[in-house]
């Protein structure tokens, strides 16, 4: 190959400023997570960090699962599976060595992380629908595997003691609510920095146009694969805290229909084509589902989502994002 | 024989008998996803409704399983041109089915698996019927009329289904437009409308299989999810298009199954079909079997 | 082809090239090669293998049989965005623009990925230049959605030469276009020829293509049948009878 064709990947475009690209966000971040424990703090109920938790750990899933459902297109349904290797690092830990829970989260997304780009590596090649199968068949292998492994406890699941909560948090949900949050604002700066990146702008073309993409010398495999490890490694890690949450784990709860269905109908809902439209699904749909979970049933709310995906996706494929933008566009004191 | 033979050979009998089921299960899809060109990843959730509807026309009006297939036959075809029509006119006519058309099958997926627990909860539920525990032995064969059943039906859907396409003219349309959408236009057909008529036959086919299913085994409603693995790589295997493809891999399917549950604990026999999808996927993505 | 290659080294070769679907031979041991700045036209009844020939030299799919030469190196193994890299551009048939991005960024995708260039602000200035080249100046930011027929056929243009190319597969379908359309596409691709862009044109009106190339090869039922002066190709015998037997 010539010098030309080695000099790889190195395009990157569209740097800004970096006080506007990296001070902003931060500042803003931080913000946030002070104003929201200051909410749950002000709420004086342990219930109010438990019931929260749930809506971060959305945040996390949803925005991993957009970097490459939404920006490149490809539909990945194995969020279980990813989401499970999280919950089982946890609970292999918790088992054997005790290592505190952010070292486990870490640990977590590095497995993940292999395992997306193993899965990727061997299915990315594959047309769009094939990839979603083999994905939807990864998940129902390794929930096979967990069911028959009898040191996690196989199918009757294994229970887990909460440690002592680090000082500074006070109780253990208090911790959890906050590690999750933590997460939650990192996965989303993450998926952002993504977004607006040369990766994120290959992305876009893989969604819009795989062969002219790599006609116009888009890197497509290796883009994708960039995409499927970090989405499987953030899935991971927002597995992992999942163990200390129900402090009984079994592949039922692990490998949960219901949190593949809310990774996936949470950015559609919301918007799929940027970082703000999983985000705003999550807290929605998160909120919601807390909501109707208290005063009606569970299995109610759970419905709702389905309905509400199966709305979306056929009558605003947009999603909110979609549907503001073009309420926006034809608003009517705009200048003509 | 030995033990393992004995043993073996028991497998390679069920699997045998499962896999005539599994044809009956799979068709459907080598119709929506290998000919037309739908990724319906819900299908296996109207094999489970089907399944309901049997329970239910069984437990309350005490009504036989194969004679509520009948019953369910033609409401669900109506079901499948509705979700067809749908199905067009949000996605296929935009030209953006992939992504979109994926989610939407999921959720309808979880809607109906949702549905159904809301419904009838989630125990596991069985059918009565004279036939059940019948079983005929002779030799070292052994056929129990519940294995028995549903592979008779499940044959004569694929050789209903096989006929009707090769023999009728709207069968053949469906190969056409399975083809090239374009070239049925010329001659004047409606490519929608076929379109639309064969994904009524094939959920049809699926809720059909459902009473066949409650005979073999008692049924709740999250099990759909062990048959997405089955019907996909059943249809992959075969060679997404060809019926008799379809029949040779649900056999494959069925005894690798068997032999796996015989060998290994029935407790793995769910990642087989799986495992045989990916392979499949990633040796062979054209199939065992061309047209 | 012996005249084909005597004036100077190929840019371009292909040798032998085959390429079977189904069993269906669609390349039958085609051989071609390009010289540098040359202008070709390459023609062939519907289904001759014209789009197939194209994929195959730009790496969209694997050939079976045959190799593909770039500048002397064996580039038969290397993707479609390697060979992108190296200056193997091309337009499609139909057009496939980048829909969820503007024109502008449609041109700037194979300035990054393609050329490697990384400073935002020169790939925004480039990107307009070329969108002025190629007549589309005033839908920098417009959507490709909103284009029409020949605008979106400049973008294709824009698009392929904004990976810096030294060979250009022009897939190009001027049916519908208008005469004055016609010659404003012409009109572009003879521009690029001027800056030493070797340019091979894919097209189904004969008189476009003889007007544009310096050589043509015709290409029947997968196998080429005639390649040489576009005037003595035309009276060949053989592309008589493929054309008017059509």
């Amino acid at each position: 190959m010539s010098g030309r064709a080695m000099r790889v990947a190195t395009a990157r475009p569209i740097r800004r400023r970096w006080g506007r690209r990296y001070l902003l966000p931060l500042a803003t971040c931080a913000a946030i997570i002070l104003a929201t424990f200051a909410v749950a703090d002000s709420f004086h109920i342990e219930y109010a960090y438990i019931a929260s938790y749930p809506v971060f750990q959305y945040v996390v899933l949803a925005t991993a699962w957009n970097i490459l459902g939404g920006y490149a297109g490809y539909v990945n349904f194995g969020i279980a599976a990813f989401f499970a290797l999280g919950v089982y690092t946890s609970v292999v830990n918790y088992l054997t060595l005790q290592l505190p829970l952010p070292l486990m989260i870490l640990v977590s997304g590095v497995i993940a992380g292999i395992v997306g780009f193993g899965m990727g590596y061997l299915t990315l090649r594959l047309k769009g629908a094939y990839f979603a199968i083999a994905t939807l068949a990864f998940a129902i292998v390794l929930n096979t595997v967990f069911n028959n492994w009898y040191f996690v406890g196989a199918a009757r699941g294994v229970s887990v003691l909460r440690p002592p909560a680090p000082y500074f948090f006070g109780t253990y949900p208090r911790y959890l609510f906050g590690v999750m949050l933590g997460l939650a604002v990192l996965s989303v700066l993450i998926a952002r920095a993504v977004e607006y990146s040369w990766i994120g702008r290959g992305l876009a073309t893989i969604r819009d146009d795989e062969i002219a993409a790599e006609c116009s010398g888009v890197p497509t495999l290796r883009l994708k694969l960039i995409a499927t490890t970090l989405s499987g490694a953030l899935m991971g890690m927002a597995g992992a805290p999942f163990a200390y949450y129900i402090t009984y784990v079994d592949p039922a709860s692990a490998f949960s229909l219901t949190t593949a269905v809310n990774t996936v109908a949470m950015p559609v809902i919301g918007g799929m084509t940027s970082w703000i439209g999983p985000v705003i699904g999550a807290l929605l749909l998160g909120t919601l589902e807390q909501v109707t979970t208290v005063t009606i049933s569970s299995a109610l709310s759970v419905m709702l989502v389905g309905v509400l995906l199966v709305t979306f996706v056929a009558l605003a494929p947009r999603g909110i994002l979609g549907v503001v933008k073009a309420l926006w566009e034809r608003r009517p004191w705009a200048k003509p | 024989m030995g033990v393992d033979a004995e043993l073996l050979f028991y497998a390679l009998q069920t699997g045998l008998l499962l896999g005539g089921f599994y044809a009956a299960v799979s068709v459907g899809i080598t119709i929506s996803f290998g000919m037309l060109d739908i990724v319906n990843i819900a299908h296996p959730a109207f094999i489970i409704l089907g399944a309901f509807v049997a329970y239910y026309l069984n437990s309350t009006f005490g009504i036989d399983p194969l004679l509520s297939l009948v019953i369910a036959a033609a409401p669900a075809f109506l079901l499948g041109r509705l979700l067809y029509k749908m199905y067009y006119y949000a996605f296929e006519r935009h030209g953006e089915e992939s992504l979109q058309g994926l989610a939407f099958f999921f959720g309808i997926l979880f809607i109906v698996e949702i549905g159904l627990i809301l419904l009838f909860g989630v125990d596991y539920r069985f059918v009565e019927a004279p036939y059940i525990s019948t079983t005929f032995n002779f030799w070292y064969v052994s056929l129990p009329l519940r294995l028995v059943i549903p592979l008779v039906v499940g044959l004569l859907m694929v050789t209903a289904i096989q006929l009707f396409t090769s023999r009728t003219f709207l069968g053949r349309a469906i190969l056409a437009v399975s083809q090239d959408p374009g070239a049925l236009r010329l001659v004047g057909g409606n490519p929608v409308k076929i379109k639309e008529i064969a994904f009524g036959v094939s959920i049809a086919s699926a809720v059909i299989a459902g009473p066949l299913l409650i005979i073999i085994q008692p049924v709740e409603p999250s099990i759909g999810r062990d048959y997405i693995g089955r019907v996909f790589a059943i249809c992959v295997l075969g060679g997404m298009s060809s019926l008799r493809g379809t029949v040779v891999a649900s056999m494959i399917v069925g005894i690798a199954e068997a032999v796996t549950a015989t060998f290994g604990g029935p407790a793995w026999a769910p990642a087989v079909a799986f495992s045989l999808l990916i392979l499949t996927l990633l040796l062979r993505p054209e199939g065992m079997f061309q047209r | 082809m012996g005249e084909a290659v005597t004036q100077s080294a190929p840019v371009l070769r292909a040798l032998q090239v085959t390429k079977r679907f189904d069993g269906f031979v669609a390349l039958d041991a085609v051989d071609f090669s390009l010289r540098e700045g040359e202008r070709v036209g390459l023609i062939g009844p519907n289904g001759s293998g014209k789009s197939t020939f194209v994929n195959s030299l730009t790496g969209v799919f694997p050939i079976d049989h045959g190799s593909v030469l770039f500048n002397g190196t064996d580039i038969t193994r290397l993707t479609a965005w390697q060979r992108a890299r190296l200056g193997l551009a091309r337009s499609f048939q139909l057009p496939r623009p980048f829909k969820s991005q503007s024109v502008r960024q449609n041109i700037e995708i194979p300035l990054m990925f393609a050329v490697g260039q990384t400073n935002p602000d020169r790939i925004a200035a480039e990107a307009e230049a070329i969108l002025l080249q190629v007549g589309l100046g005033a839908q920098s930011r417009a959507s490709p959605k909103s284009l029409t027929q020949v605008e979106l056929r400049k973008l294709e243009l824009g698009r392929a030469l904004a990976a810096k190319p030294r060979v250009l597969f022009a897939d190009e379908s001027m049916a519908g276009l208008s005469d004055t359309e016609v010659d404003e596409v012409l009109e572009v691709l003879m521009k690029l020829n001027a800056e030493g862009i070797s340019i091979v044109l894919i097209e189904h009106i004969m008189r476009t293509v003889v007007r544009f190339s310096e050589r043509i090869v015709v290409l029947v039922a997968g196998k080429k049948i005639a390649d040489g002066d576009p005037r003595e190709v035309m009276s060949h015998p053989e592309v008589e009878r493929a054309y008017l037997g059509q």
